[in-house]
């Protein structure tokens, strides 16, 4: 043990990269399957005795290859990114064995393999981002999620699943090159790829030349906010999530998204510093701006919408903006808010997506009206759906709460009481797309589409009631996510570290 | 087929040194120029000639499609096992300055493993995204 624990860093990136080629040679559904399994449960261990040893104290620093850093790739893991690491790992982990049915059920047997590897390579660059303290590294890892990504969605049955990918793959692309035309610029000004050591050069060279620093500030702003859907950068998110198959819908929703705020946050609070962005800069009332028009404007949107995946898809964009509010008010309160609805949403995203890819493997469809009265024949599906939407919609008692309270008061100690309204406003849209869904599932009568359906087998409702029961749970007890959000916030809102 | 008499037997005069100039870049990205994505790219690409030349039949006697779909995982197999092996011997991923009796000899034989794994793999990506395209509407 004490001879593997130096190389975890490593490791977390290895296993699911070395799963993803097992994959890919075994070329049988089945197999692929089972490695995948292994790997997904393999990381929560790693990342949580990765997690384990940060909150002993200290950073933990890796040199890939040997190399001293900052001429070398250095794997870099503090309580911030230990915490997503640990996100990402655990939302494979619940819900992989939700996998097996689910992906047999809706892609055709001879790509199941490829799915698996896909699923473990976009794991791998997930992770990968999250870890790494070289910024060009993380863009390398950028790609290989994305790619992978752009595989999984285009997996999905419907034709329209191809154009989604495609439509992905354009606007994926452009905020890659953004990012890297961003990161091309800290190169330039600082000589450093490093984000420590940017982060050190980076106070004198702004002095001395403030322009290309606020122009790269631009294009990662803009490059990074396309990966995590910042409204109004999110037109290719509907469609992605909406032709997707379910279960690349519902890792995708809870993880991709994540983690891109993940790297937003840290080029804004490691790299880039509290100083310049948000005392120099308007980068804080930009922010809070869009994040504003996002809760409205995406929750309205999902009013209308009859597909049901999509319309969770234009919640996950409002949800988004709840996120990115926090780190526009930048104060600890406020980032604290931000990153544990990181945490906080994915658990009750992946549990609606989950019930509704149930559903879905139940009646082949997940159009509003094929669902009428479908609570009553699937009573513990339905009855996570509405355990997840009271948390979309932040009902205290589920883990909703718990983010907009710290976002409330940091937006009451930042901004004011009018922000507060505005959140509170904002909840109540939730109300209306959550309910007229409850309504129509509990309080109609049966479809004739959802005549013969039932609860879904046990290894698809287990993930699901995992993570209803997480929604509630988090609700209450909030030790390991707000406690450790809070860590982070500090450690982040303190200073350049 | 009678007509392009001139193409196909440049085509075999030709694929010889197209492989061997693929072997060159190669092992002289060393010191010149080159290296795996390179060779990989020259190397799908006499593949690719053979099929534009002779049909699709015969490139996938050459290079069958079950090879060139495995040997897309195989080169980052071999990348990754070459880290793996730096890991293995108690030092860092990647570091394989321990895989020979001194640290340059090591380096050496470390980058050589990487980029042959490249090299398969870019030339197998070539091949697969040929013959995908190609088999498109059959």
């Amino acid at each position: 043990m004490t001879a593997v624990m130096p190389h975890l860093p490593a490791l977390q990136i290895v296993v699911p990269l070395l799963g993803a080629i097992l994959a890919g040679f075994l070329r049988r559904g089945p197999t692929a399957f089972a490695v995948a399994l292994a790997v997904s449960w393999l990381m929560p261990f790693i990342a949580g005795a990765l997690l384990w040893q940060v909150l002993g104290g200290g950073s933990i620093s890796y040199r890939l290859g040997g190399w001293q850093p900052p001429y070398g790739i250095e794997y870099r893991v503090d309580v911030f990114n230990a915490f997503v690491l640990m996100l990402v790992s655990v939302i494979g982990a619940v819900t992989m064995p939700y996998a097996r049915r689910s992906v047999a059920f809706e892609i055709d047997e001879g790509r199941q393999a490829w799915f698996y590897c896909m699923y473990l390579l976009c794991l791998t660059g997930l992770l990968g981002i999250t870890i790494t303290g070289d910024a060009f590294n993380a863009f390398v890892f950028l790609e290989v999620s994305a790619l992978a990504t752009y595989v999984l969605i285009a997996a999905g049955r419907d034709r329209r699943a191809l154009l989604a990918s495609y439509q992905y793959l354009i606007m994926g692309t452009i905020g890659a090159t953004f990012y890297v035309i961003g990161v091309g610029l800290l190169w330039v000004v600082t000589g450093s790829l490093n984000f420590v050591d940017v982060s050190a050069r980076l106070a004198e060279a702004a002095t001395v030349q403030p322009r290309p620093v606020i122009t790269a500030l631009a294009f990662l702003t803009v490059g990074v906010s396309l990966k995590l859907a910042l409204f109004p950068l999110h037109s290719w998110l509907p469609n992605a999530y909406a032709y997707a198959p379910s279960f690349a819908t519902t890792f995708l929703a809870a993880t991709a998204t994540k983690v891109a705020v993940y790297l937003l946050i840290r080029l804004y609070f490691s790299v880039f510093g509290p100083t310049l962005n948000f005392q120099k800069l308007p980068v804080s009332e930009l922010i809070i701006g869009l994040s504003i028009a996002a809760m409205f404007a995406a929750s309205f949107i999902a009013i209308f919408q009859t597909n049901l995946k999509r319309m969770l898809a234009y919640s996950s964009v409002a949800q988004i903006g709840y996120i990115t509010l926090g780190i526009g008010i930048a104060n600890k309160a406020g980032l604290t808010g931000s990153i544990v609805h990181l945490a906080n949403h994915a658990v009750m995203k992946a549990a609606l997506f989950l019930a509704l890819g149930a559903v879905f493997y139940r009646i082949g469809s997940v159009k509003l009206h094929d669902l009428s009265g479908i609570g009553p024949k699937m009573p513990l599906t339905m009855a996570a759906f509405v355990v997840a939407g009271f948390g979309i919609i932040g009902t205290p008692g589920t883990v909703g709460f718990i983010s907009k309270w710290y976002l409330a008061v940091g937006a009451l100690n930042e901004v004011g009481w009018p922000l507060v309204l505005v959140i509170m406003a904002s909840s109540l849209l939730a109300v209306i797309y959550i309910g007229r869904v409850v309504e129509v599932a509990w309080f109609r009568d049966p479809s004739p589409t959802c005549i013969g359906a039932s609860d879904p087998p046990l290894s698809m409702l287990i993930p699901l009631l995992v993570l209803t029961a997480a929604t509630i749970w988090f609700g209450i007890d909030t030790q390991w996510t707000a406690g450790i959000a809070g860590k982070a916030a500090g450690m982040l809102v303190g200073g350049l570290k | 087929m009678s007509l392009d008499l001139i193409l196909r037997i440049g085509t075999k005069l030709i694929l010889p040194f197209i492989l061997l100039f693929a072997l060159y870049v190669q092992f002289h990205g060393d010191y010149g120029p080159g290296g795996g994505f390179q060779a990989g790219v020259i190397a799908g690409g006499m593949v690719i000639l053979i099929g534009i030349t002779f049909g699709l039949g015969t490139a996938k006697r050459i290079a069958p499609q079950v090879m060139v779909e495995r040997m897309v995982p195989l080169g980052v197999l071999i990348y990754a096992g070459t880290g793996v092996a730096g890991l293995l011997l108690g030092k860092n991923f990647l570091d394989y300055g321990v895989l020979g009796h001194d640290p340059v000899h090591a380096r050496e034989l470390g980058i050589l493993l990487v980029e042959l794994g490249v090299l398969i793999t870019v030339s197998g990506t070539m091949t697969a995204l040929f013959y995908a395209f190609v088999e498109r509407g059959r």
